[in-house]
């Protein structure tokens, strides 16, 4: 008769057809002793209907303050072999590409110094090796450098950058999103490092307005790719489309935001008003073989979106409607520095860069970063007339200029 | 003994493309979708590449990530990559052996699809395998989830792309809040003060860290600690973050609440925020039954209402919150309507109303 299992109600979570993450775990648990501790403390979990880890606690690698997350378990005697559990960041490889070799390293050089779990990947684009003591920090760290990989961010410090795929397998990258995240990584590796931002700061780098890899909701600096000339038309595969039973009028005019498209069946002709278009993409996305973003492409740069905490989510908003993104980014490189210098000066303590935005007022942060107002940053003009007029005259203040 | 390396950063993208990459870096035409998790992006120089997406759990074990390096060698010259969605993604230059390989995947437990009008993998967070603040499980519950909906994943059955994502609490590692369909872990009972806080933590910066001005500092026994007003918590848990020993974690009342309608795409209509279609449904594992039946019945809704390529939220503002409640069955309640900052933002300030 089969040993009685200790993870009943996890066991249930190796059935069904979506592939299981307690397979994972109890595929590594074969060779190690902490893969069946973190079992039973989940299965615990589940009975109890709360988790069983710790704030983090101070550790790390010597000279970084970022990259490894301290996590201890509340129950350390009866989970030993997990009670320091510290999970490292490293930062992935941009685009999240591999060769089987690399991949085979990270592997070996986690099997010798951790648990064998990972995240592929964490949330902000991370390679996560999720579990390890922390007498094993060091040496993990110097035989993933000798490797070629370093730690990516946590805390208050720029996080790890990440970007969509890009030129590499996309037809619609406007611009080369792999290289500039790579170039930010590389150029701000102090930044990303040493924590010494009010809070976090994250860039992301989508191709065109699909993003990919979702910067308008996640990333203090959103770059998303765009293009200000005409859409590239194909008619000869437009109307292919259109003898296979595309409608135009339902499936591309009806939902163009500024209904820009116009489709005429007489002379088998699609037009496009340009000048109205707001680059949302959904007819390239329909017609991928007839339509292609025009040729003089950059990127639309926006600022601010965060998740909840702390004043309450936020979406990025425009700073720069069209900006040409080409190496060596010097122009994006120092608005990023103003921005900043601003914020690390005058935000508060776990203040986001669009909370900071907010409170001091887009105007004021404008002025501060040294970008001119345009009505393309909002929505609309301010409907609330309480305006805070810096300035006033006083009686005599004509004759005064007068005399000057 | 070697110098200590730092700041290297990480390994240079070039050396991990593919031979067909580095070629049309730039270069692609157009792609199109063959069938569910498979497309072919084809060149300038008529140079083709193949993609074969397969769902992962995103909790991987090394044995596994092995797995899909073997598979690499096998099939695609050792090149593979993941997704912003924690899928992998295997890349062929020919279409011989797509379906080899996709019998591969599927005997190691991966399903092939996610591609196009589909239900794309879960973005989700540690849970209970590994976080301190969790409100709930992440791995099982999206296990959960996508066991009923698997085939709307290896199908390319809906109107349009579905976007789930689940984060275990408020501070949405996940940045679940611009998702068809969100997963949210909730706490729903304010923080416990331990005897220890003025040794753990710094009692005005616990003070400044509540948005509502709940906590203010006060002495009992002599000690400096803090009290909180209780009506004004709003479950935030921001002072746990910065205070360990005001813990908010709590069998009896957290659990799980359900967004719908927020996207990131600027396709057709502007990114916008998911909003809140049920505040409160239980804990309950291994497979929180609750959870995965509402999710599927919003799916089901959405699927039998929507229009070709309408996304949850676009779908919704064509028929109304007020449909969108009937056609869920979902019970309406003061707490779906917004009372903090701006809420009045949010009230419906028109007399455009379906009778």
């Amino acid at each position: 008769m089969a040993e009685k299992s200790n993870t009943p109600m996890l066991d249930e979570l190796e059935k069904g057809p979506w592939p299981s993450f307690v397979t994972q775990i109890k595929n590594e648990a074969k060779n190690k002793d902490e893969c069946k501790d973190l079992l039973r403390l989940l299965e615990r979990s589940y009975g109890e209907k709360i988790g069983h880890w710790k704030h983090g606690g101070i550790v790390g690698v010597m000279g970084y303050g970022g990259g490894v997350i301290g996590r201890y378990n509340d129950l350390p005697e009866e989970f030993p072999k997990i009670a320091h559990f510290h999970t490292l960041r490293v930062n992935m490889p941009t685009g999240w590409f591999y060769t089987s070799e690399a991949l085979r390293t990270v592997c070996d050089i986690w099997e010798k110094h951790g648990s064998g779990m990972t995240n592929m990947h964490g949330s902000t684009g991370d390679i996560i090796l999720l579990g390890t003591v922390t007498d094993e920090l060091e040496p993990t760290f110097a035989e993933l450098t000798e490797n070629g990989f370093d730690l990516g961010g946590s805390g208050s410090d720029m996080r790890t950058p990440s970007g969509c795929v890009g030129p590499a397998r996309c037809e619609w990258a406007c611009y080369d999103t792999l290289h500039l995240t790579n170039d930010l990584t590389q150029t701000f590796q102090d930044e990303l490092h040493r924590p010494a931002f009010p809070y976090k700061f994250k860039f992301k780098c989508a191709g065109c307005p699909n993003d990919c890899v979702a910067s308008i909701a996640r990333a203090d600096m959103s770059i998303i790719g765009t293009w200000r000339d005409e859409i590239q038309i194909d008619q000869a595969e437009v109307k292919k489309y259109v003898d296979g039973g595309l409608d135009i009028h339902r499936d591309i005019y009806a939902n163009c935001p500024t209904r820009c498209v116009t489709w005429d069946s007489k002379t088998s002709t699609l037009t496009i008003d340009d000048e109205n278009c707001v680059k949302c993409m959904h007819c390239i996305n329909v017609m991928p073989k007839a339509l292609r973003p025009g040729k003089d492409r950059g990127a639309t740069i926006l600022l601010g979106a965060k998740a909840p905490i702390v004043e309450g989510a936020l979406l990025s908003s425009v700073l720069v409607p069209f900006m040409k993104i080409e190496p060596p980014y010097q122009e994006i490189k120092d608005l990023v520095e103003r921005i900043w210098e601003f914020w690390s000066e005058h935000g508060k303590n776990r203040e986001r860069v669009g909370e900071i935005m907010q409170r001091v007022g887009l105007g004021n942060f404008l002025e501060e970063i040294e970008v001119d107002p345009i009505p393309e940053m909002v929505a609309h003009p301010r409907e609330n007339p309480y305006v805070f007029y810096e300035e006033y005259y006083e009686e005599g203040d004509e004759d005064e200029e007068e005399e000057e | 003994m070697t110098e200590r390396k730092t700041d290297i950063g990480p390994p240079h993208y070039e050396k991990f493309l593919p031979p067909v990459i580095k070629k049309n870096y730039g270069k692609w035409k157009y792609h199109e979708i063959l069938k569910p998790g498979v497309m072919v992006h084809v060149a300038e120089s008529g140079d083709k590449l193949y993609t074969v997406r397969a769902a992962s759990p995103r909790l991987l074990g090394i044995t596994r990530i092995r797995d899909f390096a073997d598979l690499a060698d096998k099939y695609c010259g050792g090149h593979l990559r993941f997704t912003s969605r924690n899928n992998v993604e295997f890349l062929l230059t020919e279409d011989s052996r797509i379906d080899e390989l996709i019998k591969d995947l599927k005997a190691l437990g991966h399903p092939v699809g996610g591609i196009g009008n589909a239900i794309s993998n879960v973005v989700h967070t540690q849970g209970w395998v590994h976080c301190h603040s969790a409100a709930t499980d992440a791995s099982g519950v999206v296990k959960s989830v996508m066991d009923e909906l698997c085939h709307h994943f290896t199908e390319r059955d809906v109107p349009a792309k579905l976007r789930i994502a689940l984060a275990c609490c408020l501070n949405m590692c996940g940045a679940v809040h611009c998702s068809d369909i969100a997963i949210l872990g909730i706490h729903r009972r304010p923080p416990r003060i331990e005897k220890n806080l003025n040794k753990l933590c710094e009692i005005p910066n616990v003070v400044a860290s509540c948005p509502t001005a709940a906590i203010r500092p006060t002495i009992v026994d002599g000690v400096e600690t803090v009290e909180i007003d209780e009506e004004k918590c709003m479950f935030c848990a921001n002072c746990f973050s910065v205070c360990p020993a005001l813990p908010m974690a709590d069998a009896l009342n957290d659990g799980v609440s359900i967004w719908v309608g927020g996207k990131v795409s600027n396709a057709r209509t502007e990114p916008t925020f998911s909003k809140l279609a049920i505040p409160f449904l239980p804990n309950n594992p291994p497979r929180w039954p609750e959870v995965t039946g509402a999710v599927k019945n919003i799916v089901e809704v959405w699927v039998k209402g929507a229009r070709k390529y309408e996304r949850m939220g676009e779908f919704i503002n064509r028929i109304g919150w007020p449909k969108f409640f009937e056609l869920t069955g979902i019970e309406f309640s003061k707490e779906h309507i917004d009372d903090y900052r701006f809420a009045g933002l949010s009230f419906k300030r028109s007399a455009q109303l379906r009778h």
